[in-house]
């Protein structure tokens, strides 16, 4: 990649220093503890799934059992469900329906624990072979369709409540051309800590992630992938209180991509700073392992406060975000970092900003595939002034190479989009980005010019802020308010009581098996 | 006195509308003058369908021009919306320092499971919205904003220990109208607790109506397009309002 800019070498270097000694505290509280969610999420991957009548999952039930009996969930839930198995002589599926139906696996202490721990890695076998065999058929159908897609790829969001009608949207969506649809989530599943289960019909603002909706949109895009012969990718969200276990049924129906940020939940969904932090690390790990994209969240950043002057928040998250990732073993070009086109549209030249931004993303993460968000705080009800602002952050990202473009919609301010907002937002998109194909390789950005000086402050800003923020300590910024203007305490926010310390005997080989085979140290 | 009237397009009374709307029939002759006459039933008079394309196999998008020769009695359209004389963020101040002689309270959520903080953050943040500074700014307003997802039992409980004048209601996502159930659960907590008349009441949000928000027991409610300098000129007339009825 030809850089344009000039950015000084040194200081993005020392970035990443400054976000590597920032992380390297946290990292080393994450490892002393593992919450309900990871210990959900290992269990799915070891076979555990199904609802009782009431709707709580198998999993939790297990869950919740293990902690309300002795020792507690320190050591794990693996091999008293392990145990289990082996002790009723039933398949997984099977065990799974009686404990649906009221078997507490707690009722016994482990007999056998040798034989189950042989169960077990028989069982997280299973799973990740599965998670491995979804990996190769996504990298079989990307070489057998390459050079269909789009660049960048377009992303579309559907959001009806209604898997099937989800699903009839999707389709419509990607035989017009999308590249990656993304189900949004109904309202306030983030704060759920369980993930329902089945095929769901009800939402609000978007349909509930289950592993059985996860399969049904699967199964409707990969026919439509067929006879397109373009392979489009399917999105969800490993975020919230249920970030690793969701990432553990993504990888399981083969989601190509998911949202999962470091700090989204504790600043923006007020969850637990501990908590996110022990749960982003597992579901990162199950991610990079499933060959998923990860989506991070610094548009948000934009969205609650000024874009312009607050451009450096979201490169100081960039960095956090990207050495986070490398400690859960996620390689640069899983990286899809977060940024925002939300500026203002009445300043001066702010289109030179955005550009500016844009193209430093670009440069300082080359090999990362940038997800870059439409304009959604300056939309207003004139769809017509609407759709060239968004024709605008077209131009930018094509211009730039982004490498994941979230399509606007000229009706964002008014509704859930109309399948003919969708419609236009893609053909206008297409034909943007085709009529200036080749600009990035046609444009230089002067030097002492008002591109090359924004990027160069913007850094400046954004090292000076990482610098204050590694005196403080991250969890005390946080606390103190730097990020996004919100302050969480440490001990405040949701699921708290979800984060359980580690015994010595801690035994979780999914955990184990994940860093063996991502080469990171446990 | 009547005052009829009409859409302009380029002459007075022609009656010129655009229109764009998707069918869920395959796009193609038929689709075309189904669309057609879908104008037509709809009232309309001389419809052209000027563009038509397939969405997918089974939905076409059409753009159409159409007129109408129904025309509207101007003077008999009443606005809904509560701030008819809104005031400057200065205006206020001053308004409050001489009315009230001390600080309004105002404390703001987004209640129920609704996430999206924009419309509340719009209205109270330090820095507003489109040239607009929000309620923070005010140096007659102690403004508390408790972000997203507040559970309405927890804001009132907030508002009682902040000794709150006014509570300001967002609500964004509407779907399947899960809003009127938030906003009504409000007013009745309220209510149960005898404590409805002790603060004014304001819901807002891009789908929320004055007309809505006062059927819904609040004392105002703010749309698409009001900013807070309408939403605190309305609090601040209020509390001095219910003050000279004490």
């Amino acid at each position: 990649m030809r850089k344009k800019l000039g950015l000084s070498e040194e200081k993005i270097a020392r970035a990443r220093e400054l976000a590597s000694s920032i992380v390297s505290p946290i990292m080393e509280f994450v490892e002393g503890y593992t919450t309900v969610a990871v210990e959900r999420a290992t269990l799915r991957i070891a076979g555990a799934d199904g609802a009782d009548p009431d709707g709580v999952p198998v999993p939790n039930k297990i869950v919740d059992s293990i902690r309300a009996s002795e020792p507690g969930l320190g050591g794990g839930a693996l091999l008293r469900y392990a145990d289990a198995v082996l002790r009723s002589g039933l398949a997984p599926e099977a065990l799974n329906e009686r404990i649906a139906a009221g078997l507490d696996i707690c009722e016994r202490p482990v007999s056998d624990a040798a034989a189950a721990r042989g169960k077990a890695m028989e069982l997280v076998s299973l799973g990740l072979d599965r998670i491995t065999r979804n990996r190769s058929r996504r990298e079989e159908k990307l070489r057998e369709f390459e050079g269909r897609n789009n660049d960048p790829l377009l992303y579309l969001i559907v959001a009806t409540g209604n898997i099937h009608e989800d699903v009839k949207q999707a389709r419509a969506a990607a035989l017009k051309g999308a590249d990656v649809i993304a189900v949004i989530r109904t309202t306030a599943q983030s704060l759920l800590d369980y993930v329902p289960y089945g095929a769901t019909t009800e939402g609000f603002g978007g349909t509930y992630a289950t592993q059985e909706n996860f399969r049904i949109m699967r199964e409707a895009l990969d026919e439509v992938a067929e006879r397109e012969r373009r392979y489009i990718r399917l999105t969800n969200y490993a975020s919230g209180l249920c970030m690793p276990e969701i990432a553990a049924m993504g990888a399981l129906e083969r989601l190509d991509m998911m949202l999962n940020d470091s700090m989204y939940g504790i600043l923006f969904r007020d969850i637990n700073m501990y908590r996110t932090f022990v749960d982003q690390r597992f579901s990162r790990m199950i991610n990079a392992f499933a060959g998923i994209t990860i989506n991070t969240g610094e548009d948000n950043y934009l969205t609650t406060s000024d874009a312009f002057e607050n451009a450096h928040t979201v490169l100081a998250s960039q960095f956090l975000n990207e050495r986070f990732a490398r400690e859960a073993g996620l390689p640069a070009g899983l990286m899809g970092l977060g940024h925002a086109f939300e500026m203002d549209p009445s300043i001066k030249d702010g289109f030179l900003y955005e550009l500016a931004q844009a193209e430093m993303a670009r440069e300082i993460f080359p090999e990362a595939p940038l997800k870059y968000m439409p304009p959604t705080k300056f939309m207003s009800g004139d769809v017509f002034q609407g759709l060239v602002m968004d024709s605008m952050f077209n131009f930018a990202s094509k211009a730039t190479g982004q490498g994941i473009h979230l399509l606007g919609m000229l009706t964002e301010a008014i509704h859930t989009p109309f399948m003919m907002d969708r419609f236009i937002g893609l053909e206008t998109a297409k034909y943007v980005m085709n009529s200036m194909s080749s600009f990035a390789d046609e444009v230089e950005f002067r030097e002492g010019g008002l591109v090359r000086a924004r990027a160069a402050e913007v850094l400046e800003q954004a090292l000076s802020f990482l610098d204050e923020i590694e005196g403080k300590g991250l969890m005390e910024a946080i606390a103190a308010g730097m990020f996004a203007d919100v302050r969480r305490p440490k001990d405040g926010g949701k699921g708290l009581e979800g984060l359980v310390k580690k015994s010595p005997d801690y035994w979780n080989p999914v955990e184990a098996e994940l860093e063996r085979a991502l080469g990171i140290g446990g | 006195m009547a005052r009829i009237v009409r859409p302009y397009g380029d002459t007075m009374d022609d009656g010129k509308v655009q229109l764009s709307f998707t069918l869920p029939v395959p796009e193609g002759p038929q689709g075309r003058e189904a669309a057609r006459l879908a104008v037509l039933g709809w009232g309309f008079k001389d419809c052209e369908v000027v563009h038509s394309d397939a969405i997918s196999d089974d939905f076409s998008f059409y753009v159409a021009y159409a007129s109408t020769d129904k025309g509207v009695d101007y003077d008999s359209a009443r606005p809904d919306a509560a701030a008819e004389t809104s005031m400057s963020m200065d205006e206020i101040d001053e308004f409050i320092r001489e009315r009230l002689g001390r600080k309004v309270v105002i404390v703001g959520a987004c209640t129920g499971f609704d996430a999206h903080t924009v419309g509340i953050d719009a209205i109270m943040n330090m820095k507003g919205y489109n040239h607009h500074y929000g309620l923070e700014r005010y140096r007659m307003v102690e403004a508390h904003n408790l972000g997203a997802q507040v559970p309405n039992e927890r804001l009132i409980e907030y508002a009682e220990k902040a000794g709150a004048d006014a509570l300001l209601v967002s609500q964004v996502v509407t779907q399947k109208d899960v809003h009127i159930g938030n906003l009504t659960e409000l007013i009745e907590l309220l209510e149960a607790k005898g404590e409805r008349g002790r603060f004014v009441c304001v819901a807002g949000g891009p789908r929320i109506g004055n007309k809505l928000a006062v059927e819904l027991g609040f004392d105002a409610g703010f749309g698409r397009g009001s900013y807070a300098n309408d939403v605190a000129a309305f609090v601040a007339k209020k509390i001095v309002e219910k003050k000279k009825a004490r």
